[in-house]
């Protein structure tokens, strides 16, 4: 059978049969990981930024240089700075562990930044009229300052959580048996790109429903206004 | 034996940076009394109004509010705030409740009222202002009138001691000020202390025990709107008077 070119280059149905199950093995590691780092990267972000809104000078010069430090700096020398760099301090944690806290300690700094320009952006008048019924600090934040700091948030926060999660594909540089991992080592293996194919597909599987996910969260909290 | 005031304010500062704002104001409101401060943008009106509750921090000067001194360290600001009601020019409703979560917020997370009693008083005060059939409708919903008048009620529900209006209708178009303004009236009619910073110089004669002019941070003159708004104010009281009212 006369098969095109390009369906053997990428998408050879031999190939696709028999390294299915480790991709989908893959794509449980993705998500796994991914879902760690959103859930910590977010808690992380959200707590910087309340500590923010306590406005004490050195705490803030603490964050920012935090937030910049790892804004700046691109994920992947971060994986293998703390990857080969952690040993020789003594902290030997599994490579799993590494691209975890790297992408958590980087979306945080990123939802640090979004948390914080959602909170600034409620109007002072809302802090006043809060305080001014007897309200407490915390209460004002929490009932009437961050609803409406978060609904402003979702839509940014949706986009930077897609980038960092596609990061995950850094674990592939210290052996996390991701997607892009799995892919590639396979593809080196039987020199045909078709597991490449199938990373790639997997990735838009894997992303697809996170992207409607936001948009639903999107409209969701988008209230009528004025 | 004349009642003590509710509010006793002597030499009030406030200074930001090296612009003075407040130059030592005395002002003493009795129960009951509407007063009503006037005065040219700048003049420090607001300011004033503001350190009474201490949105803006007094530099110096002593405020006593229903005989407790606001600016002691021991002194629970929460719980005096909640006897000092505030309207602000802007309205200030919180845009994610309802009007009746809009009323009943410090209800419920202050006074830890459970949601029956809350929603229960929460009503009266909408009904107060006229507006209880539309207390599940949120403040993008409303007018402006309306949203002042849902402000008003958030701050009666509490039952202050005293009421302070920052320019409540400032913000609004005419034909919307007159149903604020009712309840503000209605508002005086049932015993309310009044401290009103506006511009509503008709108001202000109808309905004012007192009016105060204030300029350039100090109160120029003060005395019944027949003295103030007549032939024997001041000169500058009368320069400001008749600039306002062409």
């Amino acid at each position: 059978m006369q098969r095109s070119l390009f369906i053997d280059s990428f998408l050879r149905p031999e190939l696709i049969a028999r390294y299915t199950p480790d991709i989908l093995a893959a794509m449980l590691v993705t998500v796994e990981i991914a879902a760690l780092v959103v859930a910590s990267g977010l808690a992380l972000g959200l707590m910087l930024a309340l500590v923010r809104s306590f406005r004490l000078r050195l705490i803030d010069i603490l964050i920012v240089a935090y937030v910049d430090v790892f804004r700046a700096v691109p994920p992947l020398v971060l994986v293998l700075l703390v990857f080969f760099g952690l040993p020789n301090v003594g902290i030997n944690l599994p490579s799993r562990a590494v691209l975890w806290l790297v992408l958590s300690l980087v979306l945080g700094a990123v939802a640090e930044e979004i948390f914080w320009a959602g909170i600034l952006s409620v109007r002072k008048g809302q802090w006043e009229a809060a305080r001014s019924t007897g309200l407490g600090f915390a209460q004002t934040l929490a009932y009437v300052v961050l609803p409406q700091a978060i609904r402003l948030t979702v839509p940014p926060l949706t986009n930077r959580t897609i980038a960092i999660t596609k990061n995950t594909a850094l674990g592939s540089v210290i052996g996390v048996p991701e997607i892009l991992n799995v892919a590639t080592t396979a593809e080196s293996f039987i020199g045909n790109a078709t597991p490449l194919t199938m990373g790639a597909l997997a990735y838009v599987l894997l992303f697809i429903p996170v992207v409607i996910l936001g948009r639903w969260l999107e409209t969701r909290f988008a209230w009528r206004r004025a | 034996m004349a009642p003590a005031p509710i509010l006793d304010v002597r030499a009030l500062w406030k200074s930001f940076g090296s612009h003075d704002v407040l130059r030592g104001i005395d002002l003493s409101v009795k129960p009951q009394e509407l007063v009503f401060i006037i005065g040219p943008s700048g003049s420090g009106k607001s300011t004033f109004l503001r350190c009474l509750n201490r949105l803006e921090e007094p530099t110096s000067g002593s405020i006593l509010v229903d005989g407790v001194d606001m600016m002691a360290k021991s002194t629970d600001l929460n719980a005096m705030r909640r006897r000092i009601g505030m309207v602000f020019q802007s309205f200030n409703l919180y845009p994610h409740m309802s009007s009746l979560g809009n009323v009943t917020l410090a209800l419920r997370k202050v006074l830890r009222m459970d949601a029956s009693s809350a929603d229960a008083v929460g009503l009266a005060a909408l009904t107060r202002v006229g507006l209880a059939d539309k207390a599940r409708a949120y403040p993008a919903e409303l007018s402006g009138g309306q949203q002042q008048r849902v402000a008003i009620a958030r701050a009666i529900a509490l039952e202050p001691k005293i009421m302070l209006f920052d320019e409540p209708t400032s913000a609004l178009d005419p034909e919307l000020r007159g149903s604020v303004l009712a309840v503000m009236r209605d508002l005086r009619a049932c015993g309310m202390t009044m401290v009103v910073v506006s511009h509503e110089m008709r108001f202000a004669r109808d309905a004012a025990d007192r009016v105060v002019f204030v300029e350039e941070g100090a109160i120029v003159e003060q005395g019944p709107p027949a003295q103030i708004f007549g032939a024997d104010a001041g000169a500058r009281t009368r320069a400001f008077v008749s600039a306002i009212e062409r």
